[in-house]
């Protein structure tokens, strides 16, 4: 869920671009509802993958990070195509505005205008946090379909934030995934994870993801705000990510996704 | 009678040489022992002072329990606030602000794109004219090639790690890091010369760049990881350390507030202290063991002696003499061996130690891999110390080696003289 939300919002960078690519199909028919009931945990998942991913969308965002001596907030506009590119601007603060960040695939570019430089993130930079946020580059660079990754399995049902919802449990299809398992709260009738956590291989929780707030865009329920945490920092409470504004669309020039429109 | 004594032992070889030999040889042995492991600590004790811990260091509660992570967010803000008040209540300190941090060094082609990365270990200090940085941390003799930074955007590598980068003075690099809040941080930096510190865990990828720089750079204005203390003369001085420490402490340390400055000593700070008690246990072993082994030697020494002037011992009890006086006399040529033998072993590992301490010994390829931050050439250091150490076991040996020798003089008996003489 982290995964998908993270990726449909593009955020901060990388993230906004990766959270929310959607399915032709989807577009083409976003009413959820008018769906019939998925009967098993596989069908569950493609329903939230179906719900969140799109071919394009433009989304605004702000980022508040509560750190230990106080919060700072980011804010950023992301343009994503299909579910593997996004290119993010940085808007606020005055020192981050301009950055860049691009993710083709599975490639990152970060352009810092005082310097000029494009600078390819790879390696331990990938596991840097997002401006100091609790998410990491290596978390936008994941594949965001999540029924490509995992073997699902429900685990049981509870009311989360009122809303009836399923407990799914995903488990790794293959070693190289970042997040071995999650454990996901998904609303019954919206299709959205509500709440996530993800564990490394070891059964270590790694992240927490709490939906404070959700919207409806075209048809789909998608997260408005939320919080992350990572587990294993010891200090902050967690960064929050609110969408301003999302919008989705298929036409996104072809041009924007280039390493020249870093520097533009 | 010491004349008396000495003549006996200079006209008696076999009496002097071999007692007088061993003797030397374990105070030689002790003398250099001393010397090399004050060099060794000395050299642990400079190193660490000019390049990690000065000798003292004040950061934030907060940084403190994890500085080894250099947690550059936990960093101690209202810097000049501090330097003005610690220069004022504490003058005869020399207060200087670091900032530690890691990253990478990104070379560029000719297209601003990536040609050549490295990670990196830098530790940015004030390198403006007539700072005491520069000599603590000896860039000027460690230039290897290019010049200091004299300007702003001006960065120094380690030679090792700009060749393997293959980046020239004057050739600009990328820093890529973390703002203290924890954003990435892209900065291009001019490369005005390399250095080479001698210490193969700072010249595998050391940077040092000028504090302001960094601050701007990592978005910590007026901000520093640590504040380090340097005593006036550069010598580390444990209990006036600890003086400042409780001080300071006492003064400024809040256990509410983790952003408080909390003062540790280099000893502490760095670990050193069980280093040096080690040490110190090592050389008192050393010495007792030499005691022991040479009391031994010099006692067997002592019989073999005993035995071959039976006679003479038997001649100067028949013709009146005491065997206390005897005894006495045999104690009064121990010292003499004693003395000469210490001073003999005192010149032979001063000369040594003095040597190796002018000379060095590189053995950098010992430590290519090592993350210590030791210097890859090591000197002994001979103090008036390492002198007495030597001086007092080499006499107490021998003096204790004739001494249990010398008891079979009280069993002779008067009467018997004659009959063993005869024999």
């Amino acid at each position: 869920m982290l995964k998908r939300i993270i990726l449909g919002i593009c955020a901060l960078g990388v993230v906004l671009g990766a959270v929310t690519p959607i399915a032709e199909e989807s577009i083409a028919s976003p009413a959820a509802a008018a769906k019939p009931a998925p009967q098993t945990a596989a069908e569950i998942l493609q329903r939230i993958d179906d719900n969140r991913l799109s071919d394009g969308k433009i989304a605004v965002m702000s980022m508040t990070i509560h750190g230990r001596r106080g919060d700072r907030t980011i804010s950023a506009k992301s343009w994503q195509r299909n579910i593997q590119d996004s290119f993010t601007e940085y808007l606020a603060p005055a020192r981050e505005k301009g950055t860049k960040m691009l993710k083709l695939g599975d490639q990152l570019w970060t352009y810092a205008p005082d310097t000029d430089r494009t600078i390819l993130i790879s390696g331990h930079l990938l596991r840097q946090s997002v401006m100091g946020s609790d998410l990491s580059y290596e978390d936008m660079m994941e594949d965001p379909v999540l029924a490509n990754n995992y073997n699902a399995a429900i685990s049981g049902e509870e009311i989360l934030n009122g809303r009836p919802a399923w407990v799914l449990e995903l488990t790794a299809k293959k070693d190289d995934i970042a997040y071995a398992k999650r454990q996901l709260w998904v609303d019954q009738e919206r299709f959205i994870a509500l709440k996530e956590n993800l564990y490394a291989k070891s059964g270590a929780l790694l992240k927490t993801l709490d939906v404070n707030a959700v919207m409806q865009v075209d048809g789909r329920w998608l997260a408005k705000s939320m919080l992350y945490k990572d587990a294993l920092k010891k200090d902050g409470d967690g960064t929050s990510v609110v969408i301003e504004s999302l919008e989705f669309n298929d036409n996104l020039p072809e041009t924007l996704f280039s390493k020249a429109s870093l520097r533009k | 009678m010491i004349k008396f004594l000495l003549k006996g032992l200079l006209r008696d070889r076999s009496r002097s040489f071999f007692p007088v030999l061993t003797v030397a040889f374990g105070v030689f042995l002790i003398v250099f022992l001393d010397a090399f492991f004050n060099g060794a600590l000395t050299n642990m004790y400079n190193a660490t002072a000019h390049h990690q811990t000065g000798h003292v260091k004040i950061m934030t509660q907060a940084y403190a329990a994890e500085a080894e992570q250099s947690p550059n967010e936990l960093a101690l803000l209202d810097l000049a606030d501090w330097l003005a008040r610690l220069r004022a209540e504490y003058p005869e300190i020399i207060w200087t602000p670091r900032i530690n941090f890691g990253g990478l060094i990104d070379i560029p082609d000719q297209n601003g794109e990536t040609r050549i990365q490295g990670p990196a270990a830098g530790l940015a200090v004030d390198l403006s004219a007539g700072s005491p940085e520069i000599g603590f941390l000896n860039l000027e003799k460690s230039l290897v090639r290019g010049r200091l930074p004299t300007k702003a955007g001006e960065i120094l590598l380690a030679e090792d790690f700009a060749r393997r980068l293959q980046v020239s003075p004057n050739d600009t690099v990328t820093l890529i890091g973390s703002t203290m809040h924890g954003s990435m941080a892209v900065n291009n930096f001019t490369l005005a010369g390399t250095v080479r510190f001698g210490m193969a865990a700072m010249d595998r990828g050391a940077i040092i760049v000028d504090l302001r720089d960094v601050q701007n750079a990592l978005d910590m204005q007026d901000a520093a990881g640590v504040l380090l203390g340097f005593f006036a003369d550069d010598a580390y001085d444990n209990q006036k350390a600890e003086i400042l420490k409780a001080a300071f402490n006492a003064q400024y340390q809040d256990t509410a507030d983790e952003f408080s400055p909390v003062m540790c000593t280099l000893v502490e700070d760095s670990g050193l202290g069980s280093y040096f008690a080690m040490a110190s246990s090592a050389m008192f072993i050393i010495a007792l063991i030499f005691v022991a082994v040479m009391a031994l030697v010099l006692w067997n020494a002592g019989l073999i002696g005993g035995l071959r002037r039976y006679g003479e011992m038997g001649v100067r009890l028949a013709i009146g003499e005491s065997k206390i006086h005897i005894y006495l006399s045999m104690l009064g040529e121990a010292v003499l061996i004693g003395l000469g033998g210490s001073i003999i072993g005192i010149l032979g590992g001063v000369l040594l130690g003095y040597w190796l301490q002018y000379h060095g010994l590189d053995y950098g390829a010992m430590f290519k891999d090592s993350s210590m931050m030791v210097e890859n050439v090591f000197r002994a250091q001979v103090t008036l110390n390492s002198c007495f150490i030597g001086f007092f076991p080499g006499v107490l040996a021998t003096l204790i080696g004739n001494a249990l020798a010398g008891l079979g003089i009280f069993k002779r008996q008067t009467a018997q003289l004659f009959k063993e003489l005869e024999n």
